[in-house]
Protein backbone atom coordinates (compact mmCIF):
# COMPACT_ATOMS: atom_id res chain seq x y z
CA UNK A 1 0.00 0.00 0.00
CA UNK A 2 1.38 3.36 -0.99
CA UNK A 3 0.60 5.69 1.89
CA UNK A 4 2.34 8.58 0.20
CA UNK A 5 0.04 8.36 -2.81
CA UNK A 6 -3.03 8.08 -0.62
CA UNK A 7 -2.09 11.14 1.43
CA UNK A 8 -1.35 13.05 -1.76
CA UNK A 9 -4.70 12.09 -3.27
CA UNK A 10 -6.59 13.11 -0.14
CA UNK A 11 -4.69 16.39 0.03
CA UNK A 12 -5.46 17.06 -3.62
CA UNK A 13 -9.14 16.20 -3.23
CA UNK A 14 -9.51 18.36 -0.11
CA UNK A 15 -7.75 21.36 -1.67
CA UNK A 16 -9.68 21.08 -4.91
CA UNK A 17 -13.11 20.71 -3.32
CA UNK A 18 -12.47 23.58 -0.88
CA UNK A 19 -11.26 25.94 -3.59
CA UNK A 20 -13.98 24.83 -5.97
CA UNK A 21 -16.61 25.66 -3.37
CA UNK A 22 -15.23 29.18 -3.05
CA UNK A 23 -15.39 29.69 -6.80
CA UNK A 24 -18.63 27.81 -7.42
CA UNK A 25 -20.78 29.61 -4.85
CA UNK A 26 -20.64 33.00 -6.61
CA UNK A 27 -20.61 31.38 -10.06
CA UNK A 28 -23.67 29.24 -9.27
CA UNK A 29 -25.43 32.22 -7.68
CA UNK A 30 -24.88 34.21 -10.82
CA UNK A 31 -26.00 31.36 -13.10
CA UNK A 32 -29.11 30.74 -11.01
CA UNK A 33 -30.28 34.33 -10.72
CA UNK A 34 -29.09 36.24 -13.79
CA UNK A 35 -31.46 37.18 -16.57
CA UNK A 36 -28.65 37.53 -19.07
CA UNK A 37 -29.61 36.00 -22.41
CA UNK A 38 -26.14 34.64 -23.08
CA UNK A 39 -26.17 32.62 -19.89
CA UNK A 40 -26.42 29.35 -21.81
CA UNK A 41 -22.93 29.96 -23.22
CA UNK A 42 -21.37 29.98 -19.77
CA UNK A 43 -23.48 26.99 -18.77
CA UNK A 44 -22.06 25.09 -21.72
CA UNK A 45 -18.51 26.04 -20.79
CA UNK A 46 -19.05 24.88 -17.21
CA UNK A 47 -20.48 21.57 -18.43
CA UNK A 48 -17.69 20.93 -20.97
CA UNK A 49 -15.58 18.75 -18.63
CA UNK A 50 -18.53 16.36 -18.45
CA UNK A 51 -18.32 15.49 -22.13
CA UNK A 52 -14.67 16.03 -23.00
CA UNK A 53 -12.37 13.03 -22.57
CA UNK A 54 -10.00 13.74 -19.65
CA UNK A 55 -7.08 13.40 -22.04
CA UNK A 56 -8.37 16.27 -24.18
CA UNK A 57 -8.91 18.42 -21.13
CA UNK A 58 -5.53 17.40 -19.74
CA UNK A 59 -3.86 18.14 -23.05
CA UNK A 60 -5.19 21.71 -23.17
CA UNK A 61 -4.43 22.17 -19.49
CA UNK A 62 -0.88 21.00 -20.10
CA UNK A 63 -0.44 23.48 -22.93
CA UNK A 64 -1.89 26.33 -20.84
CA UNK A 65 0.16 25.46 -17.78
CA UNK A 66 3.36 24.68 -19.66
CA UNK A 67 6.23 27.18 -19.88
CA UNK A 68 4.95 28.47 -23.25
CA UNK A 69 1.28 28.69 -22.18
CA UNK A 70 -0.15 31.97 -20.97
CA UNK A 71 -0.80 30.76 -17.44
CA UNK A 72 2.49 28.89 -17.20
CA UNK A 73 4.46 31.92 -18.44
CA UNK A 74 2.75 34.21 -15.97
CA UNK A 75 3.38 31.75 -13.15
CA UNK A 76 7.04 31.36 -14.05
CA UNK A 77 7.55 35.13 -14.10
CA UNK A 78 5.98 35.32 -10.63
CA UNK A 79 7.55 32.34 -8.89
CA UNK A 80 10.45 31.38 -11.08
CA UNK A 81 9.38 27.78 -11.70
CA UNK A 82 6.96 26.21 -14.18
CA UNK A 83 3.45 25.12 -13.30
CA UNK A 84 3.22 21.85 -15.17
CA UNK A 85 4.20 18.72 -13.25
CA UNK A 86 3.69 20.45 -9.87
CA UNK A 87 1.05 19.98 -7.19
CA UNK A 88 -0.30 23.48 -7.84
CA UNK A 89 -0.65 22.72 -11.53
CA UNK A 90 -2.47 19.54 -10.62
CA UNK A 91 -4.85 21.46 -8.37
CA UNK A 92 -5.66 23.94 -11.14
CA UNK A 93 -6.28 21.25 -13.74
CA UNK A 94 -8.36 19.19 -11.31
CA UNK A 95 -10.49 22.21 -10.45
CA UNK A 96 -11.30 22.65 -14.11
CA UNK A 97 -12.03 18.96 -14.43
CA UNK A 98 -14.39 18.83 -11.40
CA UNK A 99 -16.02 22.23 -11.94
CA UNK A 100 -19.40 20.96 -13.20
CA UNK A 101 -19.69 18.61 -10.24
CA UNK A 102 -19.47 21.54 -7.86
CA UNK A 103 -21.45 24.10 -9.88
CA UNK A 104 -24.40 22.06 -11.05
CA UNK A 105 -25.73 20.85 -7.67
CA UNK A 106 -25.42 24.41 -6.38
CA UNK A 107 -27.26 25.92 -9.34
CA UNK A 108 -29.98 23.27 -9.01
CA UNK A 109 -30.47 23.94 -5.31
CA UNK A 110 -30.41 27.73 -5.77
CA UNK A 111 -32.92 27.53 -8.59
CA UNK A 112 -35.28 25.38 -6.56
CA UNK A 113 -35.52 28.02 -3.83
CA UNK A 114 -38.79 29.92 -3.58
CA UNK A 115 -37.95 33.32 -5.12
CA UNK A 116 -40.53 34.93 -2.90
CA UNK A 117 -38.29 34.18 0.11
CA UNK A 118 -35.60 36.31 -1.49
CA UNK A 119 -38.13 39.02 -2.32
CA UNK A 120 -39.29 38.92 1.30
CA UNK A 121 -35.69 39.27 2.47
CA UNK A 122 -35.19 42.30 0.20
CA UNK A 123 -38.41 43.89 1.41
CA UNK A 124 -37.12 43.54 4.97
CA UNK A 125 -34.09 45.61 4.00
CA UNK A 126 -31.56 42.80 3.61
CA UNK A 127 -28.73 43.31 1.12
CA UNK A 128 -27.95 40.58 -1.41
CA UNK A 129 -25.04 39.43 0.72
CA UNK A 130 -27.22 39.15 3.81
CA UNK A 131 -29.91 37.31 1.85
CA UNK A 132 -27.26 34.95 0.55
CA UNK A 133 -25.86 34.00 3.94
CA UNK A 134 -29.08 34.08 5.95
CA UNK A 135 -31.58 32.62 3.46
CA UNK A 136 -30.00 31.07 0.37
CA UNK A 137 -27.09 29.22 1.94
CA UNK A 138 -28.99 27.64 4.85
CA UNK A 139 -31.83 26.53 2.60
CA UNK A 140 -29.52 25.30 -0.17
CA UNK A 141 -27.35 23.41 2.33
CA UNK A 142 -28.06 19.94 0.85
CA UNK A 143 -26.86 21.29 -2.50
CA UNK A 144 -23.68 22.61 -0.90
CA UNK A 145 -22.96 19.24 0.71
CA UNK A 146 -23.61 17.46 -2.57
CA UNK A 147 -21.30 19.85 -4.43
CA UNK A 148 -18.46 19.29 -1.97
CA UNK A 149 -18.88 15.53 -1.88
CA UNK A 150 -19.11 15.15 -5.63
CA UNK A 151 -16.09 17.34 -6.37
CA UNK A 152 -14.11 15.54 -3.65
CA UNK A 153 -14.99 12.10 -4.98
CA UNK A 154 -14.49 13.09 -8.58
CA UNK A 155 -11.05 14.52 -7.88
CA UNK A 156 -10.05 11.50 -5.82
CA UNK A 157 -10.79 9.20 -8.74
CA UNK A 158 -9.33 11.18 -11.63
CA UNK A 159 -6.71 9.65 -13.82
CA UNK A 160 -6.43 11.05 -17.31
CA UNK A 161 -5.98 14.69 -16.40
CA UNK A 162 -3.42 13.87 -13.72
CA UNK A 163 -1.43 11.76 -16.12
CA UNK A 164 -1.37 14.54 -18.74
CA UNK A 165 -0.68 17.47 -16.45
CA UNK A 166 1.05 15.98 -13.44
CA UNK A 167 2.96 13.09 -14.83
CA UNK A 168 4.07 10.56 -12.28
CA UNK A 169 6.33 12.16 -9.66
CA UNK A 170 6.30 10.38 -6.32
CA UNK A 171 5.01 12.61 -3.51
CA UNK A 172 4.23 15.47 -5.91
CA UNK A 173 1.87 14.22 -8.57
CA UNK A 174 1.66 10.45 -8.14
CA UNK A 175 -1.92 10.08 -6.96
CA UNK A 176 -3.63 6.87 -5.93
CA UNK A 177 -5.09 6.10 -9.33
CA UNK A 178 -1.70 6.57 -11.01
CA UNK A 179 -0.07 4.44 -8.33
CA UNK A 180 -2.55 1.64 -8.84
CA UNK A 181 -2.07 1.80 -12.60
CA UNK A 182 1.72 1.66 -12.07
CA UNK A 183 1.47 -1.39 -9.87
CA UNK A 184 -0.83 -3.23 -12.25
CA UNK A 185 1.62 -2.51 -15.08
CA UNK A 186 4.40 -3.91 -12.88
CA UNK A 187 2.20 -6.97 -12.09
CA UNK A 188 2.24 -6.00 -8.37
CA UNK A 189 -1.39 -7.05 -7.93
CA UNK A 190 -1.05 -7.33 -4.15
CA UNK A 191 0.04 -3.70 -3.79
CA UNK A 192 -2.64 -2.55 -6.23
CA UNK A 193 -5.24 -4.49 -4.25
CA UNK A 194 -4.30 -2.91 -0.94
CA UNK A 195 -4.34 0.64 -2.25
CA UNK A 196 -7.53 0.10 -4.21
CA UNK A 197 -9.33 -1.41 -1.23
CA UNK A 198 -8.18 1.39 1.01
CA UNK A 199 -9.47 3.98 -1.45
CA UNK A 200 -12.74 2.13 -1.78
CA UNK A 201 -13.23 2.07 1.99
CA UNK A 202 -12.34 5.74 2.47
CA UNK A 203 -14.70 6.77 -0.30
CA UNK A 204 -17.53 4.71 1.11
CA UNK A 205 -17.06 5.98 4.67
CA UNK A 206 -16.83 9.63 3.61
CA UNK A 207 -19.91 9.38 1.41
CA UNK A 208 -22.03 7.57 3.95
CA UNK A 209 -21.07 9.94 6.76
CA UNK A 210 -21.96 12.93 4.62
CA UNK A 211 -25.22 11.51 3.32
CA UNK A 212 -26.18 10.22 6.76
CA UNK A 213 -25.57 13.57 8.46
CA UNK A 214 -27.25 15.37 5.61
CA UNK A 215 -30.43 13.36 5.96
CA UNK A 216 -30.70 13.59 9.74
CA UNK A 217 -30.33 17.35 9.89
CA UNK A 218 -32.35 18.43 6.93
CA UNK A 219 -35.22 16.01 6.63
CA UNK A 220 -37.63 17.89 8.95
CA UNK A 221 -37.70 20.77 6.46
CA UNK A 222 -37.55 18.79 3.29
CA UNK A 223 -40.50 16.64 4.32
CA UNK A 224 -42.49 19.64 5.39
CA UNK B 1 -49.63 59.99 -0.42
CA UNK B 2 -48.49 57.33 -2.87
CA UNK B 3 -48.92 58.41 -6.49
CA UNK B 4 -48.64 55.85 -9.24
CA UNK B 5 -48.50 56.43 -12.96
CA UNK B 6 -47.06 53.35 -14.62
CA UNK B 7 -47.22 51.09 -17.65
CA UNK B 8 -45.78 47.61 -17.96
CA UNK B 9 -46.16 45.11 -20.75
CA UNK B 10 -45.68 41.36 -20.46
CA UNK B 11 -45.21 39.28 -23.58
CA UNK B 12 -43.07 36.23 -23.02
CA UNK B 13 -44.75 34.65 -20.02
CA UNK B 14 -48.30 34.69 -21.31
CA UNK B 15 -50.15 33.49 -24.36
CA UNK B 16 -51.74 36.88 -24.93
CA UNK B 17 -49.83 40.08 -24.20
CA UNK B 18 -50.86 41.62 -20.94
CA UNK B 19 -50.61 45.28 -20.18
CA UNK B 20 -50.65 46.90 -16.78
CA UNK B 21 -51.60 50.55 -16.95
CA UNK B 22 -52.36 52.24 -13.65
CA UNK B 23 -52.77 55.89 -12.69
CA UNK B 24 -53.96 56.19 -9.14
CA UNK B 25 -53.28 57.92 -5.84
CA UNK B 26 -53.30 56.03 -2.57
CA UNK B 27 -53.83 57.91 0.66
CA UNK B 28 -53.23 56.68 4.19
CA UNK B 29 -55.59 54.00 5.50
CA UNK B 30 -56.94 50.92 3.76
CA UNK B 31 -57.39 50.77 0.02
CA UNK B 32 -58.74 47.50 -1.27
CA UNK B 33 -57.51 46.43 -4.70
CA UNK B 34 -60.31 44.26 -5.97
CA UNK B 35 -60.63 42.35 -9.21
CA UNK B 36 -60.69 38.92 -10.81
CA UNK B 37 -57.55 36.84 -10.50
CA UNK B 38 -55.04 37.59 -13.23
CA UNK B 39 -56.14 41.22 -13.40
CA UNK B 40 -52.67 42.48 -12.47
CA UNK B 41 -53.20 43.32 -8.80
CA UNK B 42 -50.15 41.42 -7.56
CA UNK B 43 -48.03 42.77 -10.40
CA UNK B 44 -49.02 46.28 -9.40
CA UNK B 45 -47.83 45.58 -5.85
CA UNK B 46 -44.56 44.15 -7.18
CA UNK B 47 -44.01 47.36 -9.17
CA UNK B 48 -44.66 49.51 -6.10
CA UNK B 49 -42.32 47.34 -4.03
CA UNK B 50 -39.53 47.62 -6.60
CA UNK B 51 -39.45 43.89 -7.36
CA UNK B 52 -40.70 44.49 -10.90
CA UNK B 53 -39.65 47.45 -13.02
CA UNK B 54 -42.38 49.22 -15.00
CA UNK B 55 -41.66 50.15 -18.63
CA UNK B 56 -42.90 53.71 -18.37
CA UNK B 57 -44.08 56.27 -15.87
CA UNK B 58 -43.28 57.06 -12.29
CA UNK B 59 -44.04 56.19 -8.67
CA UNK B 60 -43.82 58.87 -5.99
CA UNK B 61 -44.34 58.84 -2.28
CA UNK B 62 -44.65 62.09 -0.32
CA UNK B 63 -42.38 63.94 -2.74
CA UNK B 64 -39.79 61.17 -2.85
CA UNK B 65 -39.29 59.46 -6.20
CA UNK B 66 -39.38 55.65 -5.99
CA UNK B 67 -39.31 55.15 -9.71
CA UNK B 68 -39.00 57.38 -12.75
CA UNK B 69 -38.50 55.75 -16.12
CA UNK B 70 -37.33 58.85 -17.98
CA UNK B 71 -34.93 59.99 -15.29
CA UNK B 72 -33.67 56.44 -14.92
CA UNK B 73 -34.46 56.35 -11.21
CA UNK B 74 -35.43 53.09 -9.57
CA UNK B 75 -34.99 52.85 -5.83
CA UNK B 76 -34.13 49.27 -4.79
CA UNK B 77 -36.75 47.46 -2.66
CA UNK B 78 -34.48 47.73 0.40
CA UNK B 79 -34.60 51.54 0.29
CA UNK B 80 -38.32 52.07 -0.23
CA UNK B 81 -39.40 51.37 3.33
CA UNK B 82 -42.31 49.21 2.22
CA UNK B 83 -43.76 46.27 4.13
CA UNK B 84 -45.06 43.53 1.85
CA UNK B 85 -46.97 40.39 2.76
CA UNK B 86 -47.04 38.00 -0.19
CA UNK B 87 -49.90 35.72 -1.00
CA UNK B 88 -47.63 32.77 -0.23
CA UNK B 89 -46.54 34.61 2.97
CA UNK B 90 -42.92 33.53 2.28
CA UNK B 91 -42.00 32.89 5.90
CA UNK B 92 -38.40 31.69 6.18
CA UNK B 93 -38.83 27.96 6.86
CA UNK B 94 -35.51 27.52 8.68
CA UNK B 95 -36.03 30.38 11.14
CA UNK B 96 -38.19 30.48 14.25
CA UNK B 97 -41.12 32.88 14.53
CA UNK B 98 -38.95 35.21 16.59
CA UNK B 99 -36.11 35.15 14.05
CA UNK B 100 -38.57 35.61 11.20
CA UNK B 101 -40.14 38.65 12.81
CA UNK B 102 -36.85 40.26 13.84
CA UNK B 103 -35.18 39.53 10.49
CA UNK B 104 -35.72 43.11 9.37
CA UNK B 105 -34.11 44.62 12.48
CA UNK B 106 -30.44 43.64 12.23
CA UNK B 107 -28.89 47.03 12.88
CA UNK B 108 -30.76 47.86 16.08
CA UNK B 109 -29.27 47.65 19.59
CA UNK B 110 -30.37 44.47 21.36
CA UNK B 111 -32.63 46.26 23.84
CA UNK B 112 -34.51 48.25 21.21
CA UNK B 113 -34.79 45.19 19.03
CA UNK B 114 -36.33 43.18 21.86
CA UNK B 115 -38.72 45.98 22.71
CA UNK B 116 -40.01 46.23 19.16
CA UNK B 117 -40.22 42.49 18.84
CA UNK B 118 -42.28 42.15 21.98
CA UNK B 119 -44.58 44.98 21.02
CA UNK B 120 -45.36 43.53 17.61
CA UNK B 121 -45.70 39.95 18.90
CA UNK B 122 -48.18 41.31 21.43
CA UNK B 123 -50.08 43.38 18.88
CA UNK B 124 -50.69 40.33 16.72
CA UNK B 125 -51.17 37.89 19.64
CA UNK B 126 -48.34 35.54 18.74
CA UNK B 127 -46.13 35.78 21.87
CA UNK B 128 -46.60 32.09 22.57
CA UNK B 129 -45.30 31.05 19.16
CA UNK B 130 -41.86 32.68 19.45
CA UNK B 131 -39.74 29.56 19.24
CA UNK B 132 -41.83 27.63 16.72
CA UNK B 133 -40.86 27.07 13.11
CA UNK B 134 -43.28 28.08 10.33
CA UNK B 135 -43.86 24.39 9.56
CA UNK B 136 -45.43 24.00 12.99
CA UNK B 137 -47.95 26.83 12.65
CA UNK B 138 -51.58 26.80 11.56
CA UNK B 139 -52.70 28.88 8.59
CA UNK B 140 -54.01 31.74 10.72
CA UNK B 141 -50.87 31.77 12.88
CA UNK B 142 -48.66 31.94 9.78
CA UNK B 143 -50.67 34.88 8.49
CA UNK B 144 -50.27 36.71 11.80
CA UNK B 145 -46.50 36.07 11.80
CA UNK B 146 -46.19 37.34 8.23
CA UNK B 147 -48.09 40.51 9.13
CA UNK B 148 -45.99 41.04 12.25
CA UNK B 149 -42.78 40.56 10.26
CA UNK B 150 -43.82 43.12 7.67
CA UNK B 151 -44.81 45.85 10.14
CA UNK B 152 -42.00 45.46 12.70
CA UNK B 153 -39.67 47.52 10.51
CA UNK B 154 -42.17 50.42 10.75
CA UNK B 155 -42.73 50.68 6.99
CA UNK B 156 -44.05 53.81 5.31
CA UNK B 157 -46.40 51.80 3.09
CA UNK B 158 -47.90 48.36 3.61
CA UNK B 159 -48.73 46.04 0.72
CA UNK B 160 -50.90 43.04 1.53
CA UNK B 161 -51.53 40.46 -1.19
CA UNK B 162 -54.50 38.37 -0.09
CA UNK B 163 -52.93 37.95 3.34
CA UNK B 164 -56.04 36.47 4.95
CA UNK B 165 -57.16 34.04 2.26
CA UNK B 166 -58.64 30.84 3.56
CA UNK B 167 -59.50 32.12 7.03
CA UNK B 168 -63.05 32.02 8.33
CA UNK B 169 -64.88 35.30 8.83
CA UNK B 170 -64.37 35.58 12.59
CA UNK B 171 -60.63 34.96 12.55
CA UNK B 172 -60.22 37.26 9.58
CA UNK B 173 -62.13 39.98 11.38
CA UNK B 174 -59.94 39.56 14.48
CA UNK B 175 -56.71 39.89 12.49
CA UNK B 176 -58.10 42.86 10.58
CA UNK B 177 -58.91 44.52 13.90
CA UNK B 178 -55.30 43.97 15.06
CA UNK B 179 -54.09 45.55 11.84
CA UNK B 180 -56.52 48.45 12.12
CA UNK B 181 -55.53 49.30 15.68
CA UNK B 182 -51.86 49.06 14.69
CA UNK B 183 -52.46 51.50 11.85
CA UNK B 184 -54.41 53.90 14.07
CA UNK B 185 -50.99 55.06 15.30
CA UNK B 186 -49.01 54.70 12.07
CA UNK B 187 -51.51 56.16 9.58
CA UNK B 188 -49.75 54.77 6.54
CA UNK B 189 -51.27 53.71 3.22
CA UNK B 190 -52.25 50.04 3.29
CA UNK B 191 -52.96 48.44 -0.09
CA UNK B 192 -54.96 45.29 0.40
CA UNK B 193 -55.41 42.94 -2.55
CA UNK B 194 -58.30 40.54 -2.65
CA UNK B 195 -60.76 38.96 -5.03
CA UNK B 196 -63.09 38.07 -2.19
CA UNK B 197 -66.19 40.22 -1.95
CA UNK B 198 -66.62 39.45 1.76
CA UNK B 199 -63.19 40.85 2.56
CA UNK B 200 -64.02 44.06 0.74
CA UNK B 201 -67.11 44.45 2.90
CA UNK B 202 -65.16 43.59 6.05
CA UNK B 203 -62.58 46.30 5.37
CA UNK B 204 -65.16 48.67 4.01
CA UNK B 205 -62.97 51.65 3.15
CA UNK B 206 -61.98 52.67 -0.32
CA UNK B 207 -61.95 50.12 -3.12
CA UNK B 208 -60.08 50.27 -6.43
CA UNK B 209 -61.35 47.81 -9.01
CA UNK B 210 -58.63 46.43 -11.28
CA UNK B 211 -59.67 44.61 -14.46
CA UNK B 212 -57.30 43.54 -17.25
CA UNK B 213 -54.46 45.59 -15.85
CA UNK B 214 -56.46 48.81 -15.68
CA UNK B 215 -58.19 50.61 -12.85
CA UNK B 216 -61.84 50.42 -13.92
CA UNK B 217 -63.50 52.13 -11.01
CA UNK B 218 -62.69 53.42 -7.57
CA UNK B 219 -64.71 54.66 -4.62
CA UNK B 220 -66.58 53.18 -1.70
CA UNK B 221 -67.33 49.45 -2.07
CA UNK B 222 -71.08 49.92 -2.46
CA UNK B 223 -70.82 52.23 -5.43
CA UNK B 224 -68.08 50.21 -7.14
CA UNK B 225 -69.11 46.64 -6.53
CA UNK B 226 -72.88 46.93 -6.40
CA UNK B 227 -73.03 48.54 -9.82
CA UNK B 228 -70.08 47.16 -11.75
CA UNK B 229 -69.56 48.50 -15.22
CA UNK B 230 -67.30 45.71 -16.50
CA UNK B 231 -68.23 42.07 -17.04
CA UNK B 232 -65.11 40.68 -15.39
CA UNK B 233 -65.72 42.85 -12.35
CA UNK B 234 -69.39 41.78 -12.17
CA UNK B 235 -68.28 38.14 -12.17
CA UNK B 236 -65.69 38.81 -9.50
CA UNK B 237 -68.15 40.76 -7.39
CA UNK B 238 -70.50 37.79 -7.36
CA UNK B 239 -73.28 38.67 -9.77
CA UNK B 240 -74.84 35.30 -10.46
CA UNK B 241 -76.87 36.44 -13.47
CA UNK B 242 -75.02 37.85 -16.47
CA UNK B 243 -77.41 38.01 -19.41
CA UNK B 244 -76.46 39.06 -22.93
CA UNK B 245 -78.85 41.27 -24.83
CA UNK B 246 -79.34 44.19 -27.15
CA UNK B 247 -80.66 47.68 -26.41
CA UNK B 248 -84.09 48.00 -28.07
CA UNK B 249 -85.24 51.45 -27.03
CA UNK B 250 -84.32 54.46 -24.88
CA UNK B 251 -87.13 55.95 -22.81
CA UNK B 252 -85.40 59.10 -21.67
CA UNK B 253 -88.40 60.55 -19.81
CA UNK B 254 -88.79 57.34 -17.77
CA UNK B 255 -85.02 57.15 -17.19
CA UNK B 256 -84.88 53.62 -18.53
CA UNK B 257 -84.04 51.61 -21.61
CA UNK B 258 -85.44 48.33 -22.84
CA UNK B 259 -83.03 45.44 -23.37
CA UNK B 260 -84.08 42.37 -25.31
CA UNK B 261 -82.28 39.29 -24.07
CA UNK B 262 -80.63 37.22 -26.78
CA UNK B 263 -82.43 34.17 -28.17
CA UNK B 264 -85.60 34.75 -26.20
CA UNK B 265 -88.71 36.89 -26.02
CA UNK B 266 -87.54 38.23 -22.67
CA UNK B 267 -87.24 41.97 -22.21
CA UNK B 268 -85.84 43.85 -19.23
CA UNK B 269 -86.21 47.47 -18.27
CA UNK B 270 -82.87 48.72 -17.05
CA UNK B 271 -81.57 52.13 -15.95
CA UNK B 272 -80.58 54.42 -18.80
CA UNK B 273 -76.90 53.83 -19.53
CA UNK B 274 -74.17 54.75 -21.94
CA UNK B 275 -75.22 52.15 -24.51
CA UNK B 276 -76.90 53.18 -27.80
CA UNK B 277 -79.96 51.55 -29.34
CA UNK B 278 -78.80 48.39 -31.12
CA UNK B 279 -75.69 47.98 -28.93
CA UNK B 280 -74.91 44.58 -27.45
CA UNK B 281 -74.80 44.77 -23.66
CA UNK B 282 -74.78 42.45 -20.68
CA UNK B 283 -77.13 42.81 -17.76
CA UNK B 284 -75.86 41.77 -14.32
CA UNK B 285 -78.41 40.87 -11.64
CA UNK B 286 -77.68 39.45 -8.20
CA UNK B 287 -79.54 36.22 -7.51
CA UNK B 288 -80.66 37.69 -4.20
CA UNK B 289 -82.22 40.74 -5.89
CA UNK B 290 -84.85 38.73 -7.78
CA UNK B 291 -88.26 38.02 -6.22
CA UNK B 292 -90.35 34.93 -6.94
CA UNK B 293 -94.17 34.94 -6.90
CA UNK B 294 -96.57 32.08 -7.53
CA UNK B 295 -99.21 34.33 -9.13
CA UNK B 296 -99.02 37.48 -11.22
CA UNK B 297 -98.31 40.28 -8.78
CA UNK B 298 -99.86 43.70 -9.30
CA UNK B 299 -99.51 47.11 -7.77
CA UNK B 300 -95.73 46.79 -7.58
CA UNK B 301 -93.17 49.44 -8.43
CA UNK B 302 -90.96 46.79 -10.00
CA UNK B 303 -91.21 47.01 -13.77
CA UNK B 304 -89.83 43.63 -14.78
CA UNK B 305 -92.31 40.83 -14.21
CA UNK B 306 -91.89 37.66 -16.26
CA UNK B 307 -93.45 34.20 -16.17
CA UNK B 308 -91.14 31.22 -15.97
CA UNK B 309 -90.74 27.56 -15.03
CA UNK B 310 -88.59 26.25 -12.19
CA UNK B 311 -85.93 23.94 -13.63
CA UNK B 312 -83.96 23.08 -10.49
CA UNK B 313 -84.01 23.73 -6.77
CA UNK B 314 -80.78 23.29 -4.85
CA UNK B 315 -80.19 23.97 -1.16
CA UNK B 316 -76.78 25.31 -0.12
CA UNK B 317 -76.62 26.00 3.59
CA UNK B 318 -79.12 28.74 4.39
CA UNK B 319 -79.61 29.66 0.75
CA UNK B 320 -81.75 27.92 -1.80
CA UNK B 321 -80.65 28.42 -5.38
CA UNK B 322 -83.57 28.21 -7.82
CA UNK B 323 -83.02 27.99 -11.58
CA UNK B 324 -85.88 29.57 -13.50
CA UNK B 325 -86.37 29.42 -17.26
CA UNK B 326 -88.22 32.50 -18.48
CA UNK B 327 -86.95 32.30 -22.02
CA UNK B 328 -83.59 33.22 -20.59
CA UNK B 329 -82.24 31.33 -17.58
CA UNK B 330 -82.16 33.09 -14.21
CA UNK B 331 -80.60 32.05 -10.91
CA UNK B 332 -82.63 33.19 -7.90
CA UNK B 333 -81.66 32.93 -4.24
CA UNK B 334 -84.43 32.46 -1.69
CA UNK B 335 -84.58 31.16 1.87
CA UNK B 336 -85.53 27.55 2.71
CA UNK B 337 -88.64 28.95 4.41
CA UNK B 338 -89.77 30.74 1.26
CA UNK B 339 -89.13 27.59 -0.75
CA UNK B 340 -91.48 25.66 1.54
CA UNK B 341 -94.27 28.23 1.69
CA UNK B 342 -94.22 28.76 -2.09
CA UNK B 343 -93.94 24.99 -2.57
CA UNK B 344 -91.20 25.48 -5.11
CA UNK B 345 -90.11 22.40 -7.00
CA UNK B 346 -89.05 21.38 -10.45
CA UNK B 347 -91.81 22.30 -12.91
CA UNK B 348 -93.49 24.95 -10.71
CA UNK B 349 -94.80 27.96 -12.60
CA UNK B 350 -93.55 31.22 -11.08
CA UNK B 351 -93.31 34.92 -11.79
CA UNK B 352 -89.92 36.63 -11.66
CA UNK B 353 -89.89 40.16 -10.29
CA UNK B 354 -86.82 42.36 -10.83
CA UNK B 355 -86.50 46.03 -9.93
CA UNK B 356 -85.10 48.22 -12.66
CA UNK B 357 -82.27 49.34 -10.41
CA UNK B 358 -81.28 45.77 -9.63
CA UNK B 359 -80.34 45.43 -13.30
CA UNK B 360 -76.82 46.68 -13.95
CA UNK B 361 -75.69 47.21 -17.49
CA UNK B 362 -72.13 46.11 -17.96
CA UNK B 363 -70.29 46.58 -21.20
CA UNK B 364 -68.45 43.66 -22.74
CA UNK B 365 -64.83 44.78 -22.99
Amino acid sequence: MNLQAIVLSLRLACTVSAMLLLISLPLAYWLAFTNWRGKFLLESVVALPLVLPPTVLGFYALIALGPRGALGKFWQSLFGHPLAFTFTGLVLASMLYSLPFAVQPLVASFESLDRRLLDASSMLGASRTRSFFRIILPLAWPGVITAVVLSFAHTLGEFGVVLMVGGNLAGITRTVSIDIYDRVQALDYRGAHQTALFLLLISFVVLSVVYGVNRRIWSPWLNR
Amino acid sequence: MLSVHIEKEFRAARATPFQLNVREDFTSGFTVLFGPSGAGKSTLLDCLAGLVKPDKGWIRFDGEIFFHAEKGISLPPQKRGIGYVFQSLALFPHLSVEDNVSYGLPGLPAAERLKRLQRVLGAFHIQDLRSRKPGELSGGEKQRVALARSVVTEPRILLLDEPLTGLDGGLRQAILEDLRSWNAEQRIPILYVTHNREEVDAIGDRVVAVVDGHVRESGIPRSVLDAPRAVALAQAAGFENLLSGRVLEHRVTDGVMRVGLNSSECELEVPLGAAEVGDGVQVAIRAGDILLATELPHGLSARNIMPGTVEAVETRGTTVSVQVNAGARFTVHVTPGATRSLELERGSLVWLVVKTHSCHVVTPR
